[in-house]
């Protein structure tokens, strides 16, 4: 009986462990700058955050699959790229024909993505490889379309995801929290979101009762690429432009939220509310530094032994007998 | 020389070695017989030091030693030859004799090749294999695999001190009759090196080349026999020698089938290696159980009809319908449910709760474009604790937590909630306790009472006898006999044990 009661309240212990480091956080940023805790200052961390969010939701599909993607730095630039030369296209305002890249580009993340898990599942090279090898096509493929150059996007009603604030807030936070919903629901009230649970907590058993593992694998991918690229989007509304690079460092930035977040990175465990506490920890710290003023570089050292910290934390090294 | 004294291992919820003794004299062959389930493999995994014995001593030439793992029981001088072969397929033959102890031929951090393979040589000299010790594992066939193992433990000889104890467990079952024959005679050279201990399922086997034997049921040890001292009848019948009682299988509830309604037909259906020639019919139902011992086929024949093996020959019909393409989809489409005998693995999904479990092979009844009908699912899996009074606190629970029993009837009601009208069972009853075994008879019972037809594969022979209208004997891959089960006009296993080995 002691041993059930441990394992349950270890089990809550982690279950919580994510948010109880974020609230700590904020106090501890707080005691020493109060001016961190502001409306100005949450919404500075809110716009960082969301594209970052985007990303992080959809890889924590694939995570949950018991798969890993890193393609997301190759299709957010790819994505982000095609949106600035699209909306060009289309006229380059949102008032015009300009919306309907928003649709094609989700739509080509999504074909990225459904590339991704084809290449996963049907020439069977484990999903890391795969993901890995075509985000670096994602990247190439950008470079390729701009020549190296910066594609601005200076649409004022674009531009207005950044620039319209609502409640203190712009309005591209209230579009990555909508989607994040969104994500919530795919999660919890759809037969993909309950596959992709069955897949990551044992795919052997899914298989046996009777679901087509492959599919919803590449279904998820597909998924995810989705998601990349409402992130590609808010980037841009953003910063303004899109180029080769604009992808760079989501890749560290949304595997680390999700898996400090509490994610477990076997599979089956976690879901897109860990994946906001996980960004939301992170960007908290990014900007907490710059507020009580240590230099960026020691960011990226912490965020990695946060990374290492969470793992340990997470895993019951019991049950675990060797890792690859 | 080596001694078990009262020897005694308890797991939850089983009594696995009751107060075990055990001798082996120097350079003597020792047989060990006993169903599955006996306690065969603990009492092997005692004795090479993989388990820690609750009770009792062992002791080496009257000296009570304890072993904390196969190490230091190889340390001692005991050796284990395994089933399922322990080399690694990508190492050399030399490397793999001398794995973890590489050492000896380390000169200056470099290994000498050299060395080790003219001491990898001097090894295969004692089993009579003459192979270039460089070979890569991989590519030698499974008799002279063997062999390489049991030189390997013969490595023990110039490691330890004492005398060696080495146990060959099932070390036949990949060999042909030649080999087992060349195998026979090398082991009785070797006693000159070592004793041996010799487990099979061959009682003609055990019976030709052990001194004694050893009979286990149950836990204990029931008789020791000397060479030639009984017939193979006569160990067969202590081997099960038990009155099957009629209750506990819930006998009395056993309706005769629907003859006429035939749900699954194989027709001549053959797998290379695993089956041949299995032609059956299931009927509504019926209680089919596929009888042999393991790696018989049975697993094989089920896993078969639930589509994850596909048949090189034959036909397999379900419902009047051939089956063509063989996946797990397409089966459960045509009602078939499957119980797997490793619920961890493809049975229940932990982690996931009660309800999301019931629902994972059903999620299309239960959703409408993609998005589930939560409620209802949770309705669903309200109903189905209640009816199987499965232990849960609520249909939220974790089904990791459960305990096995439970998980089990979880993993049936997610069949039988889908409508599921034929049942495939692998051992539904493995490693539960006997209340769990009876509800899971009671079910089995209730679900043949409602027509639907399954096909078992039971933990032991009295539970295949007591819960079947018809039995199916296989054997290396085919069915040698078909026995009828009426209540009361049952086989006794003794008449099943024949056929099985």
């Amino acid at each position: 009986m002691s041993d059930v009661t441990r394992r349950i309240s270890r089990e809550t212990l982690i279950k919580w462990a994510p948010l109880l480091v974020l609230l700590a956080l904020v106090i501890f940023f707080t005691a020493l700058n109060p001016t961190f805790f502001s409306l100005r200052n949450f919404a500075r961390i809110a716009i960082a955050a969301s594209p970052a969010l985007m990303v992080a939701v959809g890889v924590t599909f694939i995570i949950v699959m018991g798969s890993i993607d890193l393609s997301m730095e190759g299709t957010v630039s790819l994505t982000a790229v095609s949106f600035a030369f699209i909306f060009a296209q289309l006229g380059g305002s949102l008032g015009g024909l300009g919306w309907v890249a928003i649709p094609l580009v989700l739509v080509l993340g999504g074909l990225i993505g459904l590339l991704n898990g084809l290449v996963h599942v049907k020439l069977k090279i484990p999903s890391f490889m795969a993901s890995l090898a075509m985000g670096f096509v994602g990247t190439g493929a950008a470079i390729l379309l701009t020549g190296g150059d910066i594609v601005k996007v200076g649409d004022p009603a674009f531009r207005g995801l950044l620039t319209v604030r609502w409640l203190g807030f712009p309005l591209m936070v209230y579009v990555a929290a909508f989607f994040l919903l969104v994500g919530w629901f795919i999660q919890t009230h759809t037969t993909l979101g309950r596959n992709f649970y069955a897949v990551g907590g044992g795919e052997d058993l899914a298989h046996a009762s009777g679901l087509n593992v492959t599919r919803v694998r590449v279904t998820g991918f597909a998924l995810a690429g989705v998601f990349y690229a409402i992130a590609a989007i808010l980037v841009v509304a953003r910063i303004g432009q899109a180029e080769s690079v604009t992808g760079a460092n989501f890749m560290f930035v949304s595997i680390t939220s999700v898996v400090v977040g509490g994610v477990a990175l076997w599979g089956g465990i976690g879901g897109v509310w860990n994946a906001l506490v996980g960004v939301l920890i992170v960007n908290v710290i990014d900007n907490g530094m710059v507020v009580i003023g240590l230099p960026d570089f020691l960011q990226a050292g912490v965020l990695g032994l946060l990374v290492i910290l969470a793992v340990v934390l997470s895993t019951d090294r019991k049950m675990v007998s060797f890792v690859k | 020389m080596y001694e078990l004294k009262a020897v005694d291992k308890k797991f939850p919820g089983v009594h696995a070695l009751k107060a075990i003794d055990f001798h082996i004299r120097r350079g003597e062959i020792v047989g060990l017989v006993g169903e599955n389930g006996a306690g065969k493999s603990t009492l092997m995994k005692v004795i090479y030091g993989a388990y820690q014995p609750d009770g009792g001593q062992i002791l080496i030439n009257g000296s009570s030693v304890r072993f904390a793992n196969p190490r230091q029981a190889m340390e001692k001088g005991i050796g284990m030859v395994f089933q399922e072969q322990s080399l690694i397929p990508n190492l050399t033959v030399m490397e793999n004799i001398f794995l973890g102890y590489e050492r000896q031929f380390v000169r200056f951090g470099v290994v000498d090749w050299k060395a080790m393979a003219s001491a990898a040589k001097a090894q295969l000299a004692k089993v009579k294999l003459d192979i270039d010790p460089a070979m890569v594992t991989s590519k030698l066939s499974f008799a002279q695999r063997q062999l390489v193992e049991l030189a390997k433990v013969l490595t023990l000889e110039e490691r330890v001190d004492g005398d060696l104890v080495i146990l060959l467990d099932e070390p036949t079952s990949v060999l042909s009759k030649e080999e087992v024959q060349m195998l026979f005679k090398l082991v009785r050279e070797l006693t000159t090196r070592a004793s041996f201990i010799f487990v099979s399922h061959r009682m003609d086997e055990v019976m030709a080349l052990s001194d004694r034997i050893y009979v286990m049921k149950d836990g204990e040890v029931v008789d020791v026999v000397e060479r030639g001292g009984a017939t193979a009848e006569a160990i067969q019948h202590k081997m099960v020698g038990r009155n099957v009682d009629k209750e506990y299988y819930r006998e009395h509830l056993q309706k005769p089938y629907d003859a006429t309604k035939v749900l699954i037909e194989m027709a001549g259906v053959g797998l290379p290696g695993r089956i041949q020639d299995i032609s059956l019919k299931l009927h509504a139902g019926e209680v089919l159980c596929l009888v042999g011992t393991e790696g018989s086929g049975r697993e094989a024949i089920l896993r078969t009809i639930y589509g994850m093996l596909t048949p090189a020959t034959g036909r397999l019909v379900i419902k009047g319908e051939d089956a063509n393409a063989f996946s797990p989809r397409q089966s459960v489409s045509h009602g078939v449910g499957y119980v797997p005998r490793e619920r961890k693995i493809e049975g229940i999904v932990a982690g996931m709760n009660v309800y999301e479990n019931m629902t994972l092979s059903q999620m299309k009844n239960h959703s409408s474009g993609g998005v589930l009908r939560v409620a209802e699912e949770r309705a669903l899996a309200r109903d189905w604790i209640r009816k199987l009074s499965i232990k849960a606190h609520s249909e939220f629970a974790d089904c990791g937590n459960l305990s096995g029993g439970n998980q089990q009837k979880v993993v049936l009601a997610k069949w039988r909630s889908a409508g599921s009208d034929i049942m495939l069972l692998d051992h539904p009853t493995r490693g539960l306790d006997i209340g769990a075994k009876e509800d899971v008879y009671d079910m089995i019972r209730a679900m043949s009472a409602a027509g639907v037809g399954i096909v078992l594969v039971a933990d032991t022979l009295e539970e295949a006898i007591g819960l079947s209208h018809t039995i199916i004997v296989v054997k290396d891959g085919r069915i040698q006999k078909q026995f009828t089960c009426e209540p009361g006009a049952k086989p006794t296993p003794f008449d099943l044990l024949h056929y099985m080995i």
